[in-house]
C-alpha cells in the first residue's frame, strides 16, 4: 500500500493537513504555496489563501514565482493593498502564516537578514525581513517549512529579524506583542516539532518513517527532546500524492528540489 | 510584566516632520497641465543628488523599470532608497555602485533588498551591501508601507505592533510608545516622505490621473507621500477616460509631476493582465553578476549601451519575446 515519495511531498502534505477548512493563511511561494492548494483540493476548500502584496482567495491556477505576481489574484475575491492584508493579520483574522529563514532557534526565532557578526560589514547580506516580522508579529500560528540541518538549526540566530518566542515564555506579551500568537509547527525532511507548553522550546512531536530521535538532535544546534510518547509521522496518501504531482506542482518546480 | 519602552538605535534618514511636510504641499503645484515628457527629461528634471528615491510596485511586480535604468544612466549620487519589496529594482540601481562611476545609493531603508525571492540573491547586490559602502537601517515591507500612509495622512508618525522583541528593531530608529487609551505598548513608526516616488501603471491621462489593475501594494499611500512623482504608464489615455469612470482612480493628477508612457515599461518584471515576467532575462542578469567582469559586460551591453528602454526592449527579444510574455500571462502555453 505504502506509496513512495520524496521528503518535499511528505513535507508539503504535513503542513497541508494542519490547514482547517475555514480558516485563513498568509503564505508565500514555493512550498507553502503548494500547501495551501494541496490543502485547498483535499480536506479544506474553503481555506482562504492571502499573499502580502495584496491578493486574496486566489484560484491559482500554477505557482506563481513571486508573491507579487498576477498569478496572486488569479480569479481572487480582491486584489487590494499590502496594508489592507497587514492589517487583515494586525487585526486578527489571520489564523496561519508560513516564514522561512537561513537560521531558527529553540524558541522560534528566526534569521533572514546576515550571516556574521558585524551589522555594518556582514559576512552574507540576506534580504530583511520582508513581510516576515509583521506575518510572524500577527498571525495566530506561525509555522516553519524547512530542511534540518546544524547551519540551520542553532543556538542562537546572528541576527533576531522575525520574533518566535523571543527569550522564552512570556516575553513575546512583555515586548508587546499580541497575546496568543507565536510558533507552532515545524515541519522538515525529518520530523515535525511543536513547542513545550511551559519552556516555549521546541520539541519534537513526530519522527517521518525510518528518522530517529539521534538523527533529529545530531542535525540540531541545540539541545531537543521528545515531546511524550513519540508518534510517526503519516507517510502521503495515495491521493495526496496523486493531487500533489498532477493538480499543485505538475512541473514539478517544488516537489522536484527534494 | 512588561518591560520599560526602548528605542532602536538605527539613524533616520528622511524628515518625519508633518508640517516641514505641509509646507512643501503649499507649495506643489495644483493646476491640470499637460506633464508629458520623456524618461530622461522626467529623471534629469526630478531627481537630485543626495534624494530620498521610492519605487512603487512589488519587486519585479509592476515596477518602473524605464526610470530605473535611467537612474543609472544618469547616475545621480548618494541617494537614499526606500528598500520596500525592493528586488529587481534593488538590482538594477545597485550597478550604480561599485562599478566605477560613483556611488548612486549611499543609504537604504531595508526591509527587502538584495534578493530575487525564490530566484535566489543578486551577488553584485550583496557585494555592494556587504562591502560597507551603503549604510542601512531595518524595518518590515508592513512598517515602511505604514511610513508611506503616515505621510500620506499628513502626520509625523503611526503606531503599529510589529517589529517588537526583534534586532530588526534595534537597527531601525523606531521608538515604542504607550498608547494612551489602552495601555498597550506599539510601536512608533516615522513617517517617510520621500523626496521622490516612481511609481508605474496601467492607463494615465497626461495631467497624471492614474489607474492601475491588480494589487496596489503600496502605491496609493506612495504616490501622496512622495514630494514629486514620476509616473509611467503602459498606455496613455484621454481625460474623458477618467472623467467617464472616476471610481477607478488610484492616483489623482496633483500628486504627479511626470507622465511618461513607456508601453512594456515593467519588463523584465509582470505587469498584470498584460505580460508575465521574463525569467530567462532576470536569470541571465543573475547569472552574469557572479562574475565581476562578465556583469560589467551585462551592464555596459544592457543599460549604458542603449539610449532609452526602447533599445533595451529591442536588445532583449522586442516584440516577439513580449507577445510570448503576454500569452504567458494569459495561460495561454499551458502544458507547452
Amino acid at each position: 500500500m505504502s506509496a513512495t515519495y520524496n521528503p518535499m511531498e511528505l513535507m508539503i502534505c504535513c503542513a497541508a493537513r494542519l490547514l482547517e477548512n475555514g480558516r485563513t493563511v498568509a503564505v508565500g511561494t514555493g512550498a507553502p504555496c503548494a500547501a495551501a492548494m494541496l490543502a485547498q483540493r483535499t480536506h479544506a476548500p474553503d481555506l482562504v489563501v492571502f499573499f502580502e502584496s495584496g491578493g486574496v482567495g486566489p484560484q491559482l491556477p500554477t505557482m506563481p514565482i513571486s508573491v507579487g505576481d498576477s498569478r496572486t489574484f488569479y480569479r481572487g475575491i480582491m486584489a487590494t493593498s499590502m496594508a489592507d492584508v497587514m492589517e487583515t493579520c494586525q487585526r486578527g483574522m489571520m489564523d496561519y502564516t508560513f516564514l522561512g529563514g537561513a537560521q531558527i532557534d529553540a524558541f522560534g526565532n528566526l534569521n533572514s537578514t546576515m550571516i556574521g557578526k558585524d551589522y555594518k560589514k556582514p559576512k552574507i547580506r540576506l534580504p530583511g525581513s520582508g513581510g516576515a516580522n509583521d506575518l510572524a508579529s500577527f498571525c495566530w500560528r506561525i509555522l516553519v517549512l524547512t530542511n534540518h540541518d546544524k547551519r540551520r538549526f542553532v543556538e542562537k540566530v546572528d541576527f533576531l529579524t522575525t520574533p518566535g518566542y523571543l527569550t522564552g515564555p512570556g516575553a513575546r506579551e512583555a515586548a508587546g506583542l499580541a497575546p496568543g500568537t507565536g510558533p507552532y509547527r515545524v515541519i522538515t525532511d525529518l520530523a515535525i516539532m511543536g513547542y513545550h507548553d511551559q519552556t516555549k522550546r521546541m520539541e519534537v512531536l513526530s519522527l517521518h518513517p525510518g528518522v530517529t530521535m539521534e538523527q533529529v538532535q545530531s542535525n540540531t544546534g541545540f539541545a531537543i527532546t521528545a515531546h511524550g510518547q513519540l508518534a510517526t509521522t503519516l507517510a502521503p496518501t495515495e491521493s495526496e500524492l496523486r493531487i500533489l504531482r498532477e493538480e499543485v506542482d505538475p512541473h514539478r518546480y517544488i516537489i522536484g528540489r527534494a | 510584566m512588561s518591560t520599560p519602552l526602548r528605542n532602536g538605535d538605527g539613524p533616520l534618514y528622511a524628515d518625519p516632520s508633518a508640517n516641514r511636510a505641509r509646507e512643501f504641499f503649499h507649495t506643489k503645484p495644483r493646476s491640470m497641465t499637460d506633464k508629458l515628457m520623456s524618461v530622461k527629461d522626467a529623471v534629469a528634471r526630478l531627481i537630485k543628488d543626495g534624494e530620498y528615491l521610492a519605487v512603487g510596485g512589488f519587486g519585479a511586480d509592476r515596477l518602473p523599470s524605464a526610470v530605473c535604468h535611467e537612474i543609472v544612466r544618469q547616475n545621480p549620487q548618494n541617494l537614499t532608497l526606500a528598500g520596500h519589496t525592493a528586488t529587481h529594482d534593488f538590482q538594477i540601481l545597485a550597478a550604480g555602485n561599485l562599478t566605477g562611476r560613483g556611488k548612486l545609493i549611499a543609504r537604504v531603508d531595508a526591509a527587502y533588498i538584495v534578493g530575487l525571492e525564490a530566484r535566489g540573491l543578486s551577488p553584485h547586490a550583496r557585494r555592494v551591501m556587504e562591502s560597507g559602502e551603503v549604510e542601512s537601517t531595518e524595518w518590515s515591507n508592513y512598517s515602511l508601507a505604514v511610513r508611506f500612509k503616515a505621510a500620506a495622512m499628513g502626520l509625523p508618525f503611526l503606531p503599529m505592533r510589529s517589529m517588537l522583541g526583534t534586532d530588526t528593531f534595534k537597527k531601525s530608529p523606531c521608538k515604542e510608545i504607550v498608547c494612551p487609551y489602552s495601555g498597550e505598548k506599539l510601536l512608533a513608526v516615522p513617517a517617510c516622505y520621500p523626496d521622490v516616488g516612481v511609481i508605474h501603471v496601467h492607463e494615465a491621462d497626461r495631467y497624471g490621473n492614474c489607474r492601475i489593475r491588480g494589487t496596489s501594494v503600496a502605491d496609493f499611500d506612495l504616490a501622496r507621500a512622495s514630494k514629486k512623482l514620476i509616473v509611467t504608464c503602459e498606455r496613455l489615455i484621454p481625460n474623458d477616460d477618467i472623467r467617464g469612470d472616476p471610481t477607478r482612480t488610484l492616483i489623482p493628477f496633483f500628486c504627479v509631476d511626470a507622465v511618461c508612457e513607456v508601453p512594456f515599461g515593467s519588463y523584465p518584471g509582470n505587469m498584470p493582465y498584460e505580460y508575465f515576467s521574463d525569467e530567462e532575462h532576470l536569470h541571465q542578469w543573475l547569472e552574469a553578476e557572479a562574475d565581476e567582469a562578465e556583469y560589467k559586460k551585462f551592464i555596459d551591453k544592457y543599460i549604458f549601451g542603449v539610449s532609452d528602454f526602447s533599445e533595451y526592449l529591442q536588445l532583449s527579444g522586442g516584440l516577439p519575446r513580449l507577445q510570448k510574455l503576454r500569452q504567458e500571462e494569459f495561460l495561454l502555453n499551458r502544458g507547452k
